[in-house]
């Protein structure tokens, strides 16, 4: 369980940019961080494991105190992949890349090999195992990077932003497999703008603008609510603002995704 | 525009690429093959396509970076404004043709938003006023004059994005080429972004070539699309006319309510459009609930 209690935290170069944050995320729970750029979505994941620690307030990690721990001993529990790929990326293959921190945390050999090609197959990287991590394409780069936390097998995984240079293809893999990283019992952080993505993964949504979290619900109640997406400087999906200016018609409002709009649409207008 | 050199020549294709095939150095297979891609001036294009579909290339190929700066083998011709990209250098290049990328921290260095509008035309070795002039002009279009003084790292996503787009504008080009422009952005900077592109493009009548995987946005502002897949052109023309199944067994992103269509049509609801936006679709469900 992640515990953040009355977070603040202030740069030192002395820019405020969380207030009062208050957020609990529970074991095996899978939420969204949404909001405008520079709502603070960045620094306030980057307290999880413990890269960052608050001005005041404290944040809890199954129970462990961030101020009193080390990064390199949370990130074994929390792995975070960067928003960028570039700022996480370094060795000359991405097999060296994705088996690093393994053979850091002392694994055997044949467990590296083995962990290692399942997560690069996983990602739809294996033709890529002996290539160099910068002479991939950028949505390839950032996969590299989510191989390079994953295959650590964390327990709690934050993602920063990973639909980001995705193709359509990639970010309904993307979904399907944090989809079963969240059934196998991990708990799933994403930050995101993506409203499109969110609307067909439907998590508990988070809502950060200006460094205060002013909205914390299931998808649908968020993404429906045209104020609050507005005051952080995000749109409703295409679906939402479909169906809600339909409502008039006597249909539901509240419906964000694509499979529960054409069910409904299919059975009202067959009947029609 | 004024004091175009070529202006004579602007019944032409701004865009003229023709069989393209090429393939990077030391690797098997060629990332473009044959491809034939046309844009008249003034046009609005949207290039999409799977990851690796070729799309990166084909920019590439238009300022030059191909064959300049990455080496491989090209057959085919590529023209920008009339010009041989293999035979024109990249500062000739820079004055017809303006790029946006995706990340525009990658493209703003000064310590001043006037500073990086100004530095395209001060290279390109223009008197004072001029140059004056283009900077106000461009800061003034893209909505930023009251962030001249500031640093490009005090700036949020939305507005350095509106930055690079400046810079890019004070040379003047007749043509912009933007890589995913609205990536980095929360979606309402993001269509900010493409109004202003859009704007641009109507008022001005700069040609845009923007390349992007989310149409969701786009679409209602695209005169045309073009879908690459492989390293081909496979679609080519409106949005509505490449919105169907193909594009959808190649997987692009079409909008969310062109795919609801698509589905409510496999359904065996009977619907006349393929609508590009909402409001298109709202129109037409609300016209077959309320029959």
């Amino acid at each position: 369980m992640i515990e953040v209690e009355n977070l603040c935290f202030t740069y030192p170069n002395g820019k405020d940019v969380l207030h009062d944050v208050y957020l609990k995320v529970q074991d095996s729970e899978f939420i969204a961080v949404m909001g405008e750029n520079g709502a603070g979505k960045t620094t306030l994941i980057r307290h999880f494991n413990g890269l960052l620690k608050p001005t005041t307030g404290r944040v809890l990690v199954d129970g462990i105190d961030t101020k009193k721990s080390s990064v390199a001993s949370l990130a074994r529990i929390v792995g975070l992949v960067f928003q960028n790929p570039d700022h996480q990326l370094f060795c000359e293959t991405v097999k060296d890349e994705v088996a690093f921190s393994l053979k850091n945390f002392g694994y055997p050999e044949e467990i590296v090999e083995r962990r290692v090609r399942g997560i690069l197959e996983t990602l739809d990287l294996t033709s890529y195992i002996d290539s160099s991590p910068f002479m991939l394409s950028g949505g390839e780069r950032k996969r590299v990077a989510l191989a390079s936390v994953l295959v650590w097998n964390p327990k709690h995984v934050v993602l920063d932003e990973p639909t980001i240079g995705q193709d359509y293809q990639q970010k309904d893999r993307l979904r399907n497999f944090i989809l079963q990283l969240n059934t196998q019992g991990k708990t799933v952080i994403v930050v995101t703008h993506d409203v499109e993505f969110i609307a067909e993964c439907k998590p508990r949504v988070v809502v950060l603008s200006r460094g205060r979290i002013v909205g914390d619900g299931p998808a649908v109640d968020i993404l429906t609510d045209e104020s609050l997406v507005n005051k952080a400087s995000l749109v409703r999906p295409q679906i939402a603002k479909l169906m809600s200016s339909l409502s008039d018609t006597g249909l539901p409002a509240n419906v964000i995704d694509l499979f529960t709009a054409r069910t409904v649409l299919a059975t009202e207008l067959k009947r029609a | 525009m004024e004091g175009r050199a070529n202006r004579g020549a602007s019944s032409l294709p701004i865009i003229e690429m023709r069989n393209l095939t090429f393939t990077y150095a030391g690797v098997g297979k060629p990332s473009i093959q044959g491809a034939d891609i046309v844009v008249e001036p003034g046009e609005f294009v949207v290039l999409t396509g799977p990851s690796g579909c070729g799309k990166t290339t084909v920019c590439r190929c238009l300022n030059g970076l191909i064959p300049n700066f990455y080496s491989g083998e090209i057959t085919g011709t590529v023209k920008v404004a009339n010009l041989d990209v293999t035979r024109t250098s990249t500062m000739e290049l820079a004055r017809h043709v303006g790029f946006v990328f995706q990340n525009p921290e990658n493209q703003l260095f000064s310590l001043s938003v006037e500073r990086d509008v100004a530095f395209g035309p001060e290279n390109l070795g223009l008197p004072r006023d001029e140059i004056r002039r283009r900077v106000d002009w461009a800061l003034e279009a893209t909505g930023i004059s009251h962030l001249r003084d500031m640093a490009p790292y005090e700036l949020s996503g939305g507005q350095q994005q509106r930055a690079a787009i400046a810079a890019v504008l004070a040379m003047k080009p007749r043509l912009i080429v933007l890589d995913e422009p609205t990536s980095f952005l929360d979606p309402r900077s993001a269509q900010e972004i493409l109004d202003v592109i859009s704007q641009l493009n109507k008022e001005l009548k700069i040609t845009v070539f923007l390349v992007e995987h989310r149409l969701d946005a786009v679409s209602r502002h695209a005169d045309r699309v073009i879908v690459m897949d492989k390293g081909r052109v496979v679609l080519d023309g409106r949005p509505f006319n490449v919105y169907g199944e193909e594009a959808w067994l190649i997987g692009i992103g079409v909008p969310k309510v062109t795919m609801l269509f698509h589905l409510l049509r496999k359904d065996g609801v009977s619907l006349e459009s393929v609508p590009i936006t909402v409001e298109d679709a709202t129109e037409e469900l609300r016209r077959k609930l309320t029959s």
